[in-house]
């Protein structure tokens, strides 16, 4: 990933700040850009389907499971077949799909869940979720690899 | 307002969460996805300890826009895949389990701490 700079290969390289961020602005401005989107359209969501206390999460459970679909596809056409510029990736798939989906108010929401007397609900969301969003990424990207091989042939 | 907290936050978390996977990333030879592991862990426990502390406004910057964006369960599933794909099942389950307990874990360390300080 690093890339290779003139040090003597002698001596063992130190962890460099310099060659991690090197080339990295637009990659870093694309994926603040698509985070930004992703973020939004997740707050969106949560506007328009407001978490009941003690309910189940529907707005986030939704926007990871959603996320997982989209991104099983966009990894299978950006990986195989599409030739695409090299900040398509930082912006869609790190950025709006990283910043759409959230791992921290999946975490945070079972607690409050749990904390607030409702543990049946906070079990079946930790545990739909992750079935979910798991099964999501498998059939999307097994069905777009089947689709784009029937396409090749 | 609201949105724009939202956006500015997530502009600081996306970023930081490319850059600390690529960071640790580079640090590492096993399969094992430690970037987004730490990211979301990170997340969980910064999540936490904003939640039911921190003024509405705060949460939407902090929570909401940067926790949000710093995490991430597309990668996190989607690597738990491509584990699992290339014969690394071990791994696969390992991420699972280990980042939702951890997750868990590290998010009720936050609420906790913010309770024993502000409690």
């Amino acid at each position: 990933m690093t890339a290779p700079d003139t040090e003597s290969l002698s001596v063992r390289p130190r962890p460099a700040r310099l060659p991690l961020l090197r080339g990295q602005a637009p990659v870093v401005a694309v994926v603040a850009l698509g985070g930004a989107l992703g973020a939004t359209a997740r707050y969106a969501l949560t506007l328009g389907w407001p978490l009941q206390p003690g309910g189940f999460p529907w707005a986030t459970f939704w926007t990871n499971v959603a996320g997982c679909a989209v991104i099983g596809v966009f990894m299978v056409v950006i990986t195989d077949v599409w030739a695409a510029h090299r900040l398509v990736r930082p912006f869609f798939g790190t950025g709006v799909l990283g910043g759409f989906t959230t791992f921290s108010t999946y975490a945070v929401d079972f607690r409050e869940l749990v904390d607030s007397g409702h543990t049946g609900t906070a079990l079946a969301y930790l545990v739909a979720t992750l079935l979910a969003a798991l099964t999501a990424v498998w059939l999307a990207a097994t069905a777009t690899r089947r689709a784009l091989n029937r396409r090749q042939r | 307002m609201n949105w724009l907290l939202v956006v500015a936050g997530a502009m600081i978390g996306a970023p930081l969460r490319y850059l600390t996977d690529r960071a640790v990333q580079s640090r590492h030879d096993s399969v094992f996805p430690w970037g987004t592991f730490a990211v979301n862990i990170t997340g969980c426990l910064i999540l936490g300890l904003v939640t039911g502390a921190a003024s509405s406004h705060v949460q939407l910057l902090l929570g909401t826009g940067l926790c949000g964006a710093l995490t991430t369960y597309s990668t996190f599933s989607y690597e738990t895949l491509r584990l699992a794909e290339t014969g690394a099942g071990l791994y696969a389950v390992a991420n699972v389990a280990g980042s939702v307990t951890v997750g868990l874990g590290a998010a009720s360390t936050g609420v906790w701490l913010t309770g024993a300080v502000w409690g």
